[in-house]
């Protein structure tokens, strides 16, 4: 083991701290490390690729003799099959399979019954129409509301549709004695808030190309988050050695959490593949993936906030809810993150409902939960008479957290937008700033593992199994390879996405880029380390004399050479090396903070809501890119907006069926939707791992909605308690409140 | 923004979604021909004939040069773009006129591929993102790169190929709401859309004047 004293910290909170680390492992870099690459604005490696559309995605792949599949879906919620007629499909022209997909009792409009195969898409379409599937149709319920009510139909007859109370919760967690301290509290604010179901949307929707070889071998391009976990999903299922399952995401369409292992189609793909002799394409259409692909489970949080009168909150209790879906679990909202408030007894449970399968998304819990917490914590301010943003600083100790509140108060003119008299302004269009915090848990892990290899022509090639979702994990990868060797990072070849390359981890939860990173970066240390010992060799000097930089190696006494010349020292096989991802260490902070504020201007008339700007705040230990992360801040925004003002997944109570599944029923944010994003990173060293990087992806969509949200009751003077926050919901918030009602 | 076919400019024809609508747009024109309407029947070639249901050859201009594909009367040009053609940087992500993943320019115009027939397109020109980072597109795809407007990229072709025409249209000139406008039928679920109009208004910089 070795012991390196480094500086960590941020702003002027800054500790010399000394970190254990392997030998192996470069000491982790500190607040004032020189970096050339790292930290800078480094365009995607794979941009060109992306923006001319040469990049093949999973749907895009052609193999010779490629079939068509395509999946029918039980238009019920709650169905027994009674009956499918496949034979005069399977004599169609072009047909060449046409199987059920079995099971009789289907519990939810979508799930599948029978896929068929063809030559070509139109006598696909053909014969797809030409399936008949006789239903006994059962009783049903898709609102978790609900489920709840004695009598109502049970998704798993073993089991009441009420989940057990899940006594982890999201966010902080339960604490202290939340009764007590309810008695106790000086001041008390009250109210329910609710949340919708959200659809991941990912433009690319779900499924593989397959194909088999005559030996036995599948080869599957799939859109998945895990090529690993698809691959030794799929060996199980089709009783083959993992080592014969080959899968490919080199470019992947967006998953947002719902693309961690094989759906439907990815199944059908294979089975087809392999019954046919031929590749087969099997994806999900656009309606199939909002039916099916996934969702963000839909919440009713009733919840109390309560504290002393200084602001100091002490206590938050309650229930919420909501639906997973056929299953119960990983409906949480992370209503108790943030504030450390000290008693916390939120009792949640999930509820089953015949719909299809909630999953991952984006901050799972986080978005609803912060909505109604964040709310409440202005709800609070109002009932103690004081400034929203000054109750946040009072109770807020997370350590970058706390410097970024009055940085994003500042760029946003809190002072001077905020609305000291909410809906005080005169005409019908009302204007007004709020703000939220966010959380988000990650520095990654594993013990994953990255492959460099340099050639004696100096090219570098950078391997990993990991994906990229497009956050730009390929880009990051060649940042620090590029870093360590002093070659700029275009000429760093990074090859990943592709399971026989070594196992990286699935992309998720804001774990991949610090998951990969630092092993990257020990790679480049032992690239580094080996064209430096051929090349003091030559030069008959110390290896450590010679510094890599600007694509140059220089070494004592003006030695000087580039680094294809210094390459060309290398044995005729180049050189291999490994980074080995290491464990965390204790660094600055656990997890990344992120404040974000909005400026809305609500039209009072028509009940339209327009963000007019957001500044977002954020903080992920060292950003590697600032441009990849800038990317992924407004993206993260910009689908909070959308969750906040369009979208919603709405379900039809009499069939259970999607009412919406298309883009001009379910809408998401568009180009004119986009206020202007000033996007902030604090420069925090965080010592986590030997980068010090920690992942962005989510923690830049947790506080959206609920700032959004706190600026609209800043500018009307209503407060919005249920999302999305349409026309037709503040025109009747607006009614309400001036005692009206409708 | 709709971008349906004749929105597309030059010689209309008829797009599937006002095929799809073609009853109740009959039925609401009565006797005075609504303005699509109207420009198909001038423009309705002479040999007017029946075609399909099998499918039937057709050459079209796909990136400047001559392709010879088979297409039913049912198939939209994305589908003979990403099949026969083997052009996948249109990519099918709604196939019905509503997110702009499949925008091309059909002679020099941006149009929804998924809502242009196949058959409507004979002998008419094809440019697609492929083809139009070989000419002065690429200035802007450059500007897509040094800007990062893309994420994942799944829209990226479809984005690119709306600024590339709004590029060529305005020239230096090209005001940000214009480049909103001209990508407002685009949608993007990874929130690129602040970096795609930096690039489009980085790229319009350098272009030439009209
Ligand atoms: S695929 Fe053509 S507009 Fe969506
Ligand atoms: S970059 Fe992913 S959809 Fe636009």
């Amino acid at each position: 083991m070795a012991e390196s004293k480094v500086k960590l910290g941020v702003a002027d909170v800054v500790a010399e701290k000394t970190i254990r680390h392997e030998d192996a492992d470069p000491a982790p870099w500190g607040l004032d490390a020189r970096l050339a690459v790292v930290g800078t604005e480094v365009s995607r490696v794979d941009g060109f690729a992306k923006a001319s559309g040469a990049a093949r995605y999973a749907g895009d792949q052609r193999p010779t003799g490629l079939a068509f599949a395509r999946i029918v879906r039980c238009p019920h919620a709650h169905a027994n099959v009674t009956r499918v007629d496949l034979d005069a499909v399977r004599t169609m022209p072009g047909v060449l399979a046409a199987d059920e997909t079995g099971g009789r009792r289907k519990t939810y409009a979508g799930a599948p019954v029978a896929v068929v195969c063809a030559a070509d898409e139109r006598s696909l379409d053909d014969a797809v129409a030409a399936v008949r599937v006789s239903y006994e149709v059962l009783p049903h319920v898709v609102d978790a509301t609900e489920a709840l009510a004695e009598g109502a139909a049970q998704v798993d007859p073993k089991r009441a549709n009420r989940g057990d109370a899940d006594g982890r919760g999201r966010g902080g967690g339960p604490a202290g004695d939340a009764q007590k301290a309810l008695d106790e509290a000086e001041l008390k604010v009250e109210a329910t808030y609710r949340t919708q179901v959200q659809t991941h949307v990912p433009l690319e929707p779900h499924g593989s190309v397959a194909t088999w070889s005559e030996d036995g071998k599948l080869t599957l391009w799939c859109s998945t988050q895990s090529v690993d976990a698809v691959r030794n999903e799929m060996a199980r299922r089709f009783q083959v050695p993992a080592a014969d399952v080959r899968v490919v995401t080199e470019f992947m369409g967006g998953g947002f959490g719902c693309k961690f292992g094989p759906d439907p189609c990815d199944y059908e793909a294979v089975r087809l593949a392999r019954a046919t002799k031929r590749p087969v394409w099997c994806m999900n259409d656009r309606r199939e993936e909002h039916l099916t692909g996934g969702f963000r489970p839909d919440s009713v949080q009733k919840l109390t906030l309560g504290g002393r009168r200084d602001g100091t909150m002490t206590v938050i209790a309650g229930e919420c809810y909501g639906t997973p879906g056929n299953g119960q679990g990983g409906a949480g909202a992370a209503n108790t993150a943030l504030y450390d408030i000290p008693a916390r007894g939120v009792t949640q449970f999930g509820v089953s409902t015949f719909t299809a399968h909630g999953r991952a998304f984006r901050a799972p819990g986080h978005p609803q939960g912060v909505f109604a917490l964040e709310g409440l914590v202005d709800e609070f301010a109002l009932a103690a008479g004081m400034d929203p943003l000054d109750v946040r600083r009072l109770n807020d100790k997370h350590p970058v957290r706390r410097l970024e509140w009055p940085v994003g108060a500042k760029r946003i003119g809190w002072a001077q937008h905020r609305r000291k008299v909410p809906g005080s302004d005169r005409g019908p269009v009302k204007r007004g700033v709020g703000c939220a915090g966010g959380v988000w848990y990650n520095a990654g892990g594993g013990s994953w593992r990255i492959d460099v290899a340099v050639a004696r022509d100096g090219s570098v090639v950078v391997r990993s199994g990991v994906q990229d979702i497009g956050t730009g994990t390929k880009t990051v990868l060649a940042v620090l390879v590029a870093e360590e060797l002093g070659v700029a990072p275009g000429a760093v070849r990074v090859e990943i996405g592709d399971s026989r390359f070594p196992p990286g981890p699935g992309s998720g939860g804001s774990t991949t880029a610090p998951s990969v990173g630092p092993a990257a970066r020990e790679a480049g240390v032992r690239a580094r380390e080996g064209v430096a010992a051929v090349v003091a060799a030559a030069w008959g000097v110390d290896a450590d004399k010679l510094s890599f930089a600007g694509g140059r190696v220089r070494g004592p006494g003006g030695k000087e050479t580039t680094f294809e010349q210094a390459c060309a020292q290398l044995p005729s096989e180049g050189l291999s090396v490994s980074g080995v991802r290491r464990k965390n260490y204790e660094g600055f902070s656990g997890t990344c903070g992120g404040v974000q504020f909005a400026r809305v201007a609500v039209d009072v008339e028509t009940g339209v809501v327009r963000v007019e700007k957001v500044v977002a705040v954020h903080d992920a230990g060292r950003i590697v890119d600032t441009l990849t992360a800038r990317s992924q801040v407004n993206g993260g925004v910009i689908q909070g907006i959308s969750y906040a003002l369009f979208e919603e997944k709405r379900l039809d109570r009499a069939s259970g069926d999607m009412v919406n599944p298309t883009f001009d029923t379910y809408r998401i944010a568009g180009m004119a939707d986009t206020p202007e994003i000033d996007v902030v990173f604090m420069d925090v060293a965080n010592g986590i791992n030997n980068v010090g990087m920690m992942g962005l992806g989510e923690p830049a969509t947790v506080p959206t909605a609920a700032a959004v949200a706190n600026a609209v009751a800043n500018a009307t003077g209503v407060r919005m308690r249920e999302l999305p926050m349409t026309p037709a919901r503040v025109l009747a918030a607006l009614a309400a409140a001036r005692g009206g009602g409708k | 923004m709709g971008r349906t076919g004749h929105e597309g400019g030059g010689p209309p024809g008829l797009s599937r979604r006002e095929l799809l609508r073609g009853a109740g747009l009959a039925a609401a024109a009565g006797a005075t021909l609504l303005p699509a309407a109207r420009a198909l029947a001038a423009d309705a070639p002479a040999d007017l004939r029946v075609q399909g249901p099998d499918a039937v050859e057709l050459t079209l201009t796909v990136n400047g040069a001559p392709r010879t594909v088979a297409a039913a009367p049912r198939d939209t040009l994305l589908d003979v773009l990403r099949l026969p053609l083997d052009l996948t940087g249109a990519k099918k992500v709604c196939d019905r006129g509503t997110c702009g993943a499949c925008t091309v320019l059909l002679d020099g115009k941006p149009v929804y591929a998924c809502s242009v027939l196949a058959l409507d397109v004979a002998g008419r020109s094809v440019t697609t993102a492929e083809g139009v980072v070989g000419g002065a597109g690429r200035a802007v795809a450059d500007a897509f790169v040094a800007k990062d407007a893309m994420q994942c990229g799944f829209c990226t072709p479809g984005m690119l190929v709306a600024c590339a025409a709004a590029v060529a249209e305005h020239g230096p000139s090209l005001t940000l709401e214009q480049a909103r406008a001209a990508t407002a039928g685009n949608l993007c679920r990874c929130g690129t859309y602040p970096h795609v109009l930096e690039a489009a208004l980085a790229a319009a910089k350098t272009a030439k004047g009209r």
